[in-house]
C-alpha cells in the first residue's frame, strides 16, 4: 500500500508542476482530489488491508491527502494570479492616447464680469432689479433730471421708436423703476443691455451697463467710495484702490468719475494707465435729490448713492481684449478661452 | 475747449509748470485731454544774422552766408540758402545741424555743390506760423526778425515767435458752460491758485450822436430771454493788433479785421456769440426776434437757403429774416467794405432752440455750438461791454447811446441758497470745517453770509448749475480735493435681504446647464435688418415680420428690433465658418422684441428666447434633441416633439417642442435652400450641417414645477421585458412608445434599444425592438399580471398599427 502511495505521490508531483492554466489544474482536481479522483480513490483500497495496519495506513493516506490538497492550493493560488496579471496586460490602455470628453461650454466674457460684479454686491444685500430695455422718455431721462432742453441729453445719442418711446440709454432708467417699485432701504444692481447711436470703431451701439443704486438713511459719498473699494478688489484683486475725481451726471449730485489702481503695474505707470498709475472704470454719485423727489421718496429723510459701470470694458481689462468689437463677434477661438 | 497758456496767464498770475496745473485742474473736474507743447517739434532753432554773403560758385541761385548764431552755437557758421530775400545783416531763424521742425523734419549739416552747409535758414512756413503769429512770417523767403528787439543772437526761435506755449484742451462738463471761455477756465484757475482774477476792461463812452429810429423788440421771449443790442456809428475797420491776431491764432482762428476779430474775440474770451448788423441794409432799422413763418426763407453768410418753419428762431428787419437767430448771420446783412453803421446784437438764446434748428436745418457755427451748450445772461452783458471796449480801444467806430436790453425773465440778481455746514457735511459724509466750507465758496466767487445759521449763500451769476447744497457740496469737495473722503462701508445702511430671485437663478442655472452641453454664450446686437428675415425666407405676412422700427437707425442694416433670434445665431455661424471655426456649439439666451401694435403705442414685450445654434460634422438632429432633453430634465419637466414646418428649417428634420401643452419652439435642421443661400464658399454648402433650436423662455419657465417633493420609492421590485417588434416604415417610434405606454398602467418606461432592418424582414419593413419597465407601486407583481400587461401591449399595438412581434 505504501508503494502504490509513493508512486502516485511521484505521479502528482509530476502532474502538478505540469499545471500551467485554470484547465490543467482543475484536471489536475478532477484527477486526484474530486470524489471520483484518485487520492480519494485509496480509501476504497484501505478495506484490502489488514486490520492491524489499517491505522498506520489510514493515517498515511489522510496525510498524503492533506499535502496534496495543500499542494493544489497553492498551485491554484499561482494560477490565478498569473491569469489576473495576463488579463490586466491585456487590458491594459495606452493612458496617453487623447481623452473622451464632451467639451464644456462657457458663459460668454461679458455674463462672466456680470455675475462677478453681481457676486460682490450679493454679499452686501442688493437685489438684482431687471429693467425693461424699450422704455420711455420719462424714465430714461425727464425723471433722471435730464428735462427735454438739457445739453446732457446729447451726451448720449438716443434710439427712438417713437416720440416717446426709446432704447435705453442707461441701465439707470432702473433707478427710476426700482424706486418705484419698493421702499427705503434699497439697495438694488441693475444689469443689462443699452443703446447708443454711437458707430464708431470703439463703441458699439449696444453695449451692457450695470447700475447699482443705494437709498437709506445717512448715505455718503464715503459709503459710495467704500463700496467700491470692495467692488475692486473682489474684480481686480486685494488691495485695489479707488480714487473719486468730480465729474458731471444730471442724476446725482456730486458726480464723481471713479479709477482704480493700475492692477497692471500697482499705481507705478504703464502702458495700461498710460503713465497715470490710474484707470477710469465707472461713474457714480450721490442720488441727485430731484431724482428722490421725482420717485416719491422723501430726500430730506432718504440719501442715496449710484453708480454705472461699463461691462464692456471691464471684461475688456480684466481679460485684456483691446478691441470691443471682438466681444460681440462670437468667434469661438475667443469664446473657447472662458470655459466655465 | 482750447485755452492757451499764455492767455490764461493774462488774467491770473500762474507760478506753476503747465503739468502741474493740468493736475490741478484734473483734480477739480477739468480733465486735460491734450496738453499740447507748441514747441514740441521745433528743436535747436535759434536766432543768427547774416554778416556776410556772396553767390556760391557753380550755381546761380544759392547764396553761401556766414551767419553768427552767437557764442554759444557759432559766430561764424557757413550755410547755404536759396531765399530771395536775404541781405546783409538780416536776422533770421536758424535750424541747426539736428535741429527738428515741423512735420518731423530734420536738418543735418551737408555738403551742397561741395561745400559745407551747417544747417538752414528758415521761413515763417517752416516753423509752421502765419502773419498772425508773427508779422511778416508768411513772406516769401526768410523771415526776417530785424524789427524784433526781443529777437537777440544764440536765442531760441520758439521764445521769439510765440511758439514758447502751451495750449490746454480741456474737457468740459455739460454742467459747466460758463467754462466754455479763457476767462471762465481764468476764474477756475484763480480759485484753484487762490489768486486773484484780473478782468479784462470793459469801460467805455457813449460820445456819437444817438439814433432814436432804430428799434428792437423780442417777440419769442421763451426762446430768447435776453437781448442787448448797441448801435455804433462811422464804422472804419482795420487790421487788428498783434495781441488780437495772436489770441486768435492760439485758437485757430485767422484775422480778418478788427471789427469782426472783436466778435469773435469776445466769443473766445467771455464764451458770448456776437453778431453785427448792417443797418444800412437792415429795413426799416428794426430788428425783431421772431419765430419765422412756415415757408419764410433765408439765405445765411454762407450761401445756403433754408427753409423755415415757426420752430426756428430768426431775428427780422421790418420785412424779412436777417439771421438765424445764435447760429448764422443772413448774407443780406453782412458787413461789406461799404459798411459804415453796426448793431452789434449780443443775446442769451434758448439753447434747446438753437440746437434743434441747428439740427434740423444741418447748419451750425461756433456760435450755435457754443448757444447749445447754454449762455448765461451774466456773460451776454460782459460780452457786450467787452467789445464795446474793444471797439473803442482798436478805434473801429464810434460808439452811441442808442442801445436796448430785451429781458424776458429778471436774472440779475444773484440767486441765493441757505445752506448749513452740517448739511454740506451730511452729503459728503465728513467734516470739512466751517472756515474750509466758507474760504472754498468765497474764493469761487460765491457771496457767504454766515452771520446767522442756515448761512445765506450767493451764487454767481454764470453758474446757473448751482441749485442746492448738493451743488454746494460738489464745490466744496473739489476744491478741498476728493483724497479727503474717507471710504465707509455703508455704515448707517440697513441690513437688507439681498440674493437673486427664483427667476433669476432659473435663468442663471440654464446658462450653465448650456455651458456644461458644451454651448458657448453668444451676444449679439438686439436689431437687425429685414434683410436678416429675407435670409429665413420668412413670408411677407409671417408674424416675425411685425417688428418694430427703430425711427433714426445708424444705418438699414440696424433699423429693426429683432422679433426672432434665428436670424443673429445663424450670422453668428456663418462668421464662424468663415473664420475656419468648422463646428460648435453656441446660445444666447436674450430678448426679441413683440410689439402689440404698429405704430407703437405701448411698451412691447420683450420676450426672454432661448435661441441655439449647432453645427459641424459631429451633430446630428438627435444630438439638439439630446440638449432639448437635458434642459427638460434639469428643470423636471418633459417635452414632446410634434413635426412641424417653419420656413427656414428642413421640412423633415423640424420638431416644435411642446411642454405641458404649451409650444415653447421650434429646433431641427437648416433647410437646404437657406443654407445654399448663405455667404460661405460654394464648396462648403452641401456639407454643411447646421442646427437652429429657438424656444420662449417665459413659457419654458412658467411649466416649471413650484417645488420638488420627495416620491417614495417602492419597496416592490419593477419587471424588466424586452420586445422586438416588425413594423411599417412609416410607424414612428413615438407613436409605438404611446401605444405601449397606454396599454397598461403597469408600464413605466419604455426605450427603444435597436432598429434594424433587412430583407428577411420584408420590403417596407422595420424591426424596433424596445425595452419595458413594469411596476406596480402597491404589490409585488405576479408573473400572470405581466403576462397580461404584455398580452395587452401586443394585441394594441397589432390592432392599432399593425405590428407584429419579430
Amino acid at each position: 500500500m505504501q508503494k502504490i502511495i509513493e508512486e502516485l505521490a511521484a505521479k502528482v508531483e509530476a502532474d502538478l508542476s505540469s499545471v500551467s492554466n485554470k484547465e490543467t489544474l482543475s484536471a489536475f482536481w478532477k484527477e486526484y482530489l474530486s470524489k471520483t479522483g484518485k487520492i480519494p480513490g485509496l480509501m476504497k483500497e484501505l478495506k484490502n488491508v489488514s486490520p492491524e495496519e489499517r491505522p498506520a495506513v489510514g493515517k498515511m493516506i489522510n496525510e498524503f491527502k492533506v499535502k496534496v490538497q495543500q499542494d493544489y492550493d497553492t498551485a491554484s493560488a499561482r494560477i490565478q494570479s498569473e491569469e489576473l496579471s495576463k488579463r490586466n496586460a491585456a487590458e491594459a490602455v495606452d493612458i496617453t492616447m487623447p481623452a473622451k470628453i464632451r467639451p464644456m461650454g462657457g458663459l460668454h466674457p461679458i455674463t462672466l464680469v456680470r455675475n462677478q460684479i453681481i457676486d460682490a454686491f450679493l454679499g452686501m444685500g442688493f437685489q438684482v432689479f431687471d429693467a425693461q430695455e424699450i422704455d420711455d422718455d420719462d424714465h430714461n431721462f425727464t425723471r433722471l433730471n435730464v428735462p427735454k432742453d438739457h445739453p446732457a441729453r446729447d451726451m448720449q445719442d438716443t434710439f427712438y421708436l417713437t416720440d416717446e418711446l426709446l432704447l435705453r440709454t442707461q441701465t439707470s432708467n432702473g433707478q427710476i423703476r426700482s424706486m418705484d417699485s419698493m421702499k427705503p432701504p434699497i439697495k438694488v444692481l441693475v444689469p443689462g443691455r443699452v443703446f447708443r447711436s454711437d458707430s464708431d470703431a470703439t463703441h458699439s451701439p449696444m453695449f451692457h451697463q450695470m447700475e447699482g443704486l443705494v437709498v437709506d438713511r445717512g448715505i455718503t459719498l464715503c459709503d459710495l467710495q467704500g463700496m467700491l473699494d470692495q467692488l475692486v478688489s473682489n474684480l481686480f484683486g486685494d488691495g485695489m484702490r479707488t480714487r473719486l475725481r468730480p465729474s458731471f451726471f444730471p442724476f446725482t449730485e456730486p458726480s464723481v468719475e471713479v479709477d482704480v489702481s493700475c492692477f497692471e503695474c500697482g499705481g507705478k505707470g504703464c502702458s495700461l494707465c498710460k503713465g497715470t498709475g490710474w484707470i477710469e472704470i465707472l461713474g457714480g454719485g450721490v442720488v441727485n435729490r430731484k431724482v428722490l423727489k421725482n420717485c416719491g421718496i422723501d430726500p430730506d429723510e432718504y440719501s442715496g448713492i449710484a453708480f454705472g459701470i461699463g461691462i464692456e470694458r471691464i471684461a475688456m481689462l480684466k481679460y485684456g481684449i483691446n478691441n470691443m468689437g471682438l466681444l460681440f463677434e462670437n468667434d469661438l477661438r475667443l469664446l473657447r478661452q472662458f470655459q466655465e | 475747449m482750447k485755452v492757451p497758456f499764455s492767455w490764461l496767464k493774462e488774467y491770473v498770475d500762474i507760478d506753476i509748470t503747465p503739468r502741474q496745473l493740468e493736475e490741478k485742474l484734473f483734480s477739480a473736474g477739468f480733465e486735460v485731454e491734450e496738453l499740447i507743447d507748441l514747441s514740441a517739434e521745433i528743436s535747436r532753432v535759434v536766432v543768427g544774422q547774416i554778416t556776410h554773403m556772396e553767390k556760391q560758385e557753380g550755381t546761380d541761385h544759392l547764396y553761401l552766408c556766414r551767419v553768427n548764431c552767437g557764442p554759444e552755437y557759432g559766430e561764424d557758421l557757413a550755410i547755404t540758402t536759396g531765399a530771395p530775400n536775404i541781405f546783409e545783416g538780416a536776422i533770421v531763424p536758424v535750424a541747426l545741424d539736428g535741429a527738428t521742425l515741423p512735420g518731423g523734419v530734420t536738418i543735418k549739416a551737408r555738403k551742397m555743390h561741395g561745400v559745407l552747409s551747417n544747417g538752414m535758414m528758415c521761413s515763417g512756413e517752416e516753423l509752421g506760423i502765419n502773419n498772425d503769429w508773427y508779422p511778416g512770417a508768411e513772406t516769401y523767403g526768410l523771415l526776417i526778425l530785424n524789427d524784433d528787439p526781443n529777437a537777440t543772437l544764440g536765442k531760441n526761435i520758439c521764445e521769439v515767435v510765440g511758439l514758447d506755449d502751451y495750449i490746454f484742451d480741456i474737457s468740459i462738463t455739460a454742467n459747466r458752460p460758463d467754462c466754455q471761455s479763457i476767462l471762465g477756465i481764468a476764474r477756475e484757475v484763480s480759485a484753484l491758485l487762490g489768486k486773484p482774477l484780473k478782468m479784462p476792461a470793459i469801460d467805455y463812452t457813449c460820445p456819437a450822436q444817438p439814433d432814436p429810429s432804430i428799434q428792437v423788440r423780442v417777440e419769442a421771449p421763451d426762446l430768447c430771454p435776453r437781448y442787448l443790442a448797441h448801435y455804433v456809428r462811422n464804422i472804419h475797420p482795420s487790421e487788428s493788433p498783434r495781441w488780437m491776431k495772436r489770441h486768435l491764432a492760439l485758437s485757430g482762428l485767422r484775422s480778418i479785421n478788427n471789427v469782426v476779430d472783436i466778435t469773435n474775440h469776445t466769443l473766445l474770451e467771455i464764451g458770448q456769440p456776437m453778431h453785427a448788423f448792417d443797418l444800412s441794409h437792415v429795413a426799416g432799422r428794426s430788428i425783431i426776434v421772431r419765430r419765422a413763418h412756415n415757408g419764410e426763407k433765408i439765405v445765411t453768410l454762407d450761401e445756403k437757403e433754408f427753409t423755415l418753419n415757426e420752430n426756428n428762431l430768426v431775428i427780422c428787419d421790418a420785412e424779412k429774416p436777417v439771421a438765424l437767430a445764435g447760429i448764422m448771420g443772413g448774407l443780406n446783412s453782412e458787413i461789406e467794405d461799404d459798411t459804415t453803421e453796426l448793431l452789434f446784437e449780443c443775446a442769451t438764446f434758448a439753447r434747446d432752440s438753437v440746437r434743434k434748428t441747428s439740427r434740423a436745418l444741418g447748419q451750425s457755427s461756433d456760435s450755435s455750438a457754443r448757444y447749445e451748450k447754454g449762455v448765461d445772461q451774466y456773460s451776454t452783458e460782459l460780452g457786450l461791454k467787452r467789445a464795446l471796449h474793444l471797439i473803442q480801444e482798436l478805434d473801429c467806430g464810434d460808439i452811441t447811446p442808442t442801445c436796448f436790453d430785451c429781458a424776458s425773465s429778471d436774472n440779475r440778481e444773484r440767486k441765493v441758497i441757505e445752506v448749513t455746514p452740517e448739511q454740506i457735511n451730511s452729503v459728503l459724509g465728513i467734516q470739512v470745517s466751517t472756515q474750509i466750507i466758507k474760504d472754498v465758496l468765497q474764493r469761487l466767487d460765491f457771496g457767504v453770509d454766515d452771520a446767522q445759521t442756515p448761512w445765506k449763500v450767493s451764487v454767481p451769476r454764470y453758474r446757473d448749475d448751482v441749485e442746492d447744497f448738493p451743488d454746494l457740496a460738489e464745490e466744496v469737495i473739489r476744491e478741498y480735493g476728493y483724497e479727503h473722503i474717507v471710504p465707509t462701508f455703508l455704515k448707517t445702511a440697513s441690513v437688507t435681504n439681498g440674493g437673486l430671485n427664483q427667476t433669476q437663478k432659473q435663468q442663471l442655472k440654464l446658462k450653465r446647464l448650456m455651458a456644461g452641453q458644451g454651448f458657448f454664450e453668444a451676444s449679439t446686437l438686439a436689431f437687425y435688418s429685414t434683410a436678416e428675415l429675407d435670409m429665413l425666407h420668412l413670408p411677407q405676412d409671417a408674424p416675425e415680420r411685425k417688428a418694430i422700427r427703430i425711427l433714426n437707425p445708424i444705418s438699414e442694416n440696424l433699423s429693426i428690433m429683432r422679433t426672432i433670434l434665428a436670424p443673429s445665431m445663424l450670422n453668428v455661424i456663418v462668421d464662424n465658418l468663415k473664420k475656419g471655426n468648422m463646428e460648435g456649439r453656441l446660445f444666447e439666451l436674450s430678448n426679441i422684441y413683440i410689439p402689440h401694435a404698429l405704430p407703437l403705442t405701448e411698451y412691447p414685450d420683450e420676450r426672454l428666447t432661448l435661441s441655439m445654434g449647432v453645427f459641424g460634422p459631429g451633430e446630428d438632429f438627435f444630438t439638439v434633441k439630446g440638449a432639448m432633453e437635458a434642459i427638460a430634465q434639469a428643470f423636471g419637466v418633459s417635452f414632446t416633439y410634434e413635426r412641424e414646418t417653419v420656413p427656414y428649417l428642413h421640412p423633415g428634420m423640424t420638431a416644435a417642442v411642446y411642454c405641458g401643452g404649451v409650444r415653447l419652439g421650434v429646433f431641427g435642421k437648416l433647410a437646404n435652400d437657406v443654407t445654399a443661400e448663405l455667404k460661405i464658399a460654394k464648396d462648403e454648402k452641401e456639407s454643411q450641417n447646421i442646427y437652429l433650436a429657438e424656444l420662449d423662455y417665459g413659457k419654458l419657465a412658467a411649466q416649471f414645477p413650484a417645488d420638488r417633493r420627495y416620491q417614495p420609492i417602492s419597496a416592490f421590485a419593477p419587471v424588466k421585458r424586452d420586445l422586438a417588434l416588425v413594423c411599417d416604415e412609416s410607424i414612428t417610434c413615438g407613436e409605438i412608445q404611446d401605444t405601449i405606454r397606454k396599454a397598461s398602467p403597469l408600464v413605466k418606461e419604455v426605450s427603444l434599444f435597436d432598429v434594424y432592418r433587412g430583407k428577411n424582414l420584408g420590403e417596407g419593413k422595420k424591426s424596433m425592438a424596445f425595452s419595458l419597465v413594469l411596476h406596480d407601486d402597491n404589490k409585488e407583481l405576479d408573473p400572470s399580471a405581466v403576462e397580461h400587461a404584455v398580452k395587452k401591449i401586443l394585441s394594441n399595438l397589432k390592432f392599432k398599427l399593425n405590428i407584429e412581434m419579430r
